[in-house]
């Protein structure tokens, strides 16, 4: 059962997700969209992902699968919250820049709770994370300007754009 | 060689105290049907019971006689345990303890609650679960989170002695429920996603001494199994140390294996019976001897392990799936039962496992009897070749044929097994198990990852969705013919089944739903009989007792693990082919997090 790639039928699944986010309210006005320009370096900053023909870049595309290996446990599939840690596209669409990403991923949180403390780890000693912060990063953000849907990206060849890859 | 030490002095010990029986503490408990006295009901893990005030008849009545809140907001795995006049119930972390006296309607008898450093929390992949305590010979036994194993006064709830299992830093943690056999309390380990080294370990009852304790990976003496002796595929092994020669380099010391599901026993064969989990990392690309497979069953990863309690030595071993490639974590519990195999009564352990077979095995020697699969779906294998034991693995399906980087698309089932460790129950009236199902597929993406200790060690990107062109929901409950390895009945269900069976002679069978439904069928045929919502998921098991002439069937409801993880937010992927998944709900839609212990019984 082969799954071929399909941008076009993605491109489409985009639109709806952007749609479906617009109708809820939470895409913010005042919180701008990266500006997914290929031409341009990826960088966290600037320019944290860059889709072309429906197809984004190898550094997102791994940030993907370092998301699914390292926080998917806790924060669920595609960033969408777990009964044990927060949806992230939410804070993303709503207050995190990637400073403040930065600094949660690899300092971790704690907070305690009557009803559970709430856990997030420090990743600062896991080369899994740490050499990757931008690519997750990247990918997220791309989840939360409705660029990216759930599931497994199509992803452009490593080096095929300029930047951080 | 620290360990080598205790050895020595724990069987001089045991050669000094004499000890040969019992546990005749749990024997006594369990064999009074109106207790519920070890997590499984009885040592050979069976789930059933003989009470049948609640039956067929009147089950549709069955109302809400009491409640109570655990407080806590996690996964609560395992259930209460019911011994006499007092019932005990346990919490995810922070693991607290609460004896209820049933004479007044779950007073607080006493309550342990240990503080526990929060850093445990997320090395406890997934969620903080806990499948629950143990009692026996005036003791509850403990086994927290942050890997202490305690020992409470049965009578008090005072600490009697605490032993550290293992190294929390290094991603060890405890979720399993502690058996007690004769003298000694068994405890295992988590942490497959951390690269630890799993290992079971036996500790005096009395003291908290270490008796013994048997690495799944590394050499024969610290597996403790002996080649010339120890059976698999009912000859001995022959060859040495497997647990290093079937690892690349060193990796055995990081290969997991870790042994938190459950463990039955034989008092008659005298017999521990538990399974390995599987190998780290999920990378099959970096478990590879000489990158070829048939050197590579990363031993003794989802085994099967048949030990002496008291000397720990392995009996038999049978190994489920060499060389995983899919987190196929071969922890299920393996239940002990008497069945008929080709006109000829056994003494047969049955094993559904997670990944996707029913195991029938020869509890005394290990040989193999009957694999099937016990969900159609199952893909990844055609067949187990009942010569050789091995699963026949499909080329396409093959992780590592498709290599690192590449995505496997369709593998059926998903990591999360056909069965998790959410326990099945054999039915001696029916002759049947009845089996909580998932009915999940995935694709899997294995990629390089870096072992740091303490870290996560992972090492693979899937996604899941319901098994394809089937009834779209994500589970099922099966009554299961271990003796042919047939499905005899399978009800659908739109969430994994994630909750432990019970089997009653009131002829029925009880599951829990991940939607919160405490549900009642016929054991004949599956016909739902009774269904109530409860605050909350259920992924603890169901268990029955009796008190003041009344039997009860009591629950723990509270969402999460695996399950939470995974069906929160919906399983989805890309739509093709897949039918009506674009319209399944997200479970979140049905329930939210809880932690409440649901009693119910007839109307008075
Ligand atoms: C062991 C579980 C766990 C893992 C693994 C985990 N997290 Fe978290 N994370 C949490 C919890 C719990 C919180 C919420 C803490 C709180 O309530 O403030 C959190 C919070 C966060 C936040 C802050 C959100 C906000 O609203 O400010 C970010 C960002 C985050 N996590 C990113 C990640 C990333 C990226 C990874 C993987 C590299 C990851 N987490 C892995 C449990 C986890």
């Amino acid at each position: 059962m082969e799954m071929p790639t399909r941008s076009a039928a993605r491109a489409a699944a985009c639109v709806v997700a952007v749609l479906a986010l617009t109708a809820s309210g939470l895409v913010l006005a005042d919180q701008p969209k990266a500006p997914n320009d290929p031409t341009q370096p990826i960088d966290p900053w600037d320019n944290p992902y860059a889709m072309v023909d429906g197809k984004i870049d190898f550094g997102t595309y791994n940030g993907f699968r370092r998301y699914h290996a390292s926080c998917h446990v806790c924060h669920g599939p595609a960033g969408l919250g777990s009964s044990f840690a927060p949806n992230l596209l939410d804070p993303i669409r709503e207050r995190l820049d990637y400073q403040a990403f930065q600094e949660t991923v690899i300092n971790g949180r704690q907070v305690e709770g009557a009803t559970g403390d709430r856990v997030m780890p420090p990743f600062g000693l896991d080369p899994n994370v740490v050499e990757y912060v931008p690519d997750i990063w990247g990918y997220l953000k791309a989840r939360a300007d409705g660029v990216l849907d759930r599931g497994r990206p199509d992803h452009l060849a490593k080096g095929a754009l300029k930047g951080r890859e | 060689m620290r360990y080598r030490a205790t050895l020595g002095l724990a069987a001089a010990l045991v050669a000094a105290s004499g000890i040969a029986f019992a546990n005749d503490s749990v024997l006594k408990n369990t064999a009074n049907p109106n207790n519920w006295a070890t997590q499984l009901g009885n040592y050979a893990g069976q789930r059933h019971s003989t009470l049948d005030q609640i039956n067929t008849g009147n089950v549709g009545n069955l109302q809400v006689k009491w409640t109570f809140s655990t407080g806590v907001l996690r996964g609560h795995e395992g259930g209460p345990l019911v011994v006499g006049q007092y019932l005990y119930v346990h919490t995810p972390f922070p693991n607290n303890v609460y004896k209820l006296d049933l004479a007044e309607k779950g007073k607080i008898v006493w309550q342990y609650e240990p503080r526990q450093e929060l850093s445990v929390i997320p090395v406890m992949c997934c969620d903080t679960v806990n499948r629950g305590v143990a009692v026996a010979s005036g003791k509850v036994f403990l086994a927290q989170a942050d890997n202490t194993l305690v020992a409470l006064d049965d009578a008090t709830g005072k600490v009697l002695w605490t032993v550290k299992n293992a190294d929390a830093s290094k991603g060890a943690t405890l979720t399993a429920a502690p058996v007690v056999v004769k003298d000694k309390v068994l405890v295992g380990v988590s942490g497959g996603e951390f690269g630890v080294r799993g290992h079971l370990t036996a500790y005096n009852i009395n003291d908290g001494k270490m008796v013994w304790r048997a690495y799944s990976t590394g050499p024969d003496a610290e597996v403790l199994l002996d080649p010339s002796k120890t059976l698999m595929m009912g000859k001995p092994i022959g060859e040495k140390d497997l647990g290093i020669t079937t690892w690349p380099g060193d990796t055995w010391k990081i290969g997991g294996g870790t042994t938190w599901g459950w463990y039955t026993y034989d008092p008659e064969l005298d017999l521990v019976y538990y399974g390995v989990g599987n190998p780290s990392t999920w990378n099959p690309v970096q478990r590879v001897v000489d990158n070829d497979r048939a050197k590579s069953d990363n031993k003794w990863s989802m085994t099967i392990f048949a030990r002496n309690p008291d000397t720990g030595m392995a009996k038999w071993v049978y190994q489920k799936t060499p060389f995983d490639e899919w987190d196929f974590d071969g922890v299920n519990e393996n239940i002990l039962a008497d069945i008929p195999i080709a006109g000829k009564t056994r003494k047969v352990m049955v094993n559904f496992d997670r990944n996707g077979f029913g195991y029938t095995l020869d509890r005394v020697t290990g040989e193999l009897l009957v694999a099937q699969k016990y969900d159609p779906q199952v893909n990844w294998a055609t067949h187990v070749d009942m010569a050789t034991g091995r699963p026949q693995v499909v080329d396409k399906y093959s992780t590592f044929h498709n290599g690192q980087d590449v995505n496997s698309t369709g593998i059926c089932p998903a990591a999360l097994g056909s069965k998790d460790q959410q326990p099945a129950s054999y039915n001696p009236d029916t002759g049947l198990f009845y089996v909580p199902t998932n009915h999940i597929c995935m694709d899997y993406e294995p990629f390089k990852v870096a072992y740091s200790a303490g870290q996560p060690y992972v090492g693979a990107t899937l996604s899941m969705f319901p098994a394809p062109n089937s009834h779209g929901g994500m589970g099922n409950f099966i009554a299961w013919d271990a003796s042919t390895g047939k499905i005899v009945w399978s009800k659908p269900e739109p969430f994994a089944v994630w909750s432990g069976a019970l089997t009653t002679k009131g002829g029925l069978a009880f599951y829990g739903t991940l939607e919160g439904y405490l549900v009642a069928v016929n054991a004949k045929d599956g016909k739902e009989l009774y269904r109530f919502k409860t605050p909350s998921g259920i992924i603890g098991n169901v268990n029955t007792f009796e008190y003041g002439g009344k039997q009860f069937v009591a629950v723990l409801s509270g969402v999460g693990g695996w399950a939470g993880i995974g069906l929160a937010a919906g399983l989805t992927k890309d739509t093709d082919g897949l039918g009506a998944v674009g319209a399944h709900k997200a479970l979140g839609q049905y329930t939210r997090l809880g932690g409440v212990m649901t009693v119910f019984g007839l109307p008075d």
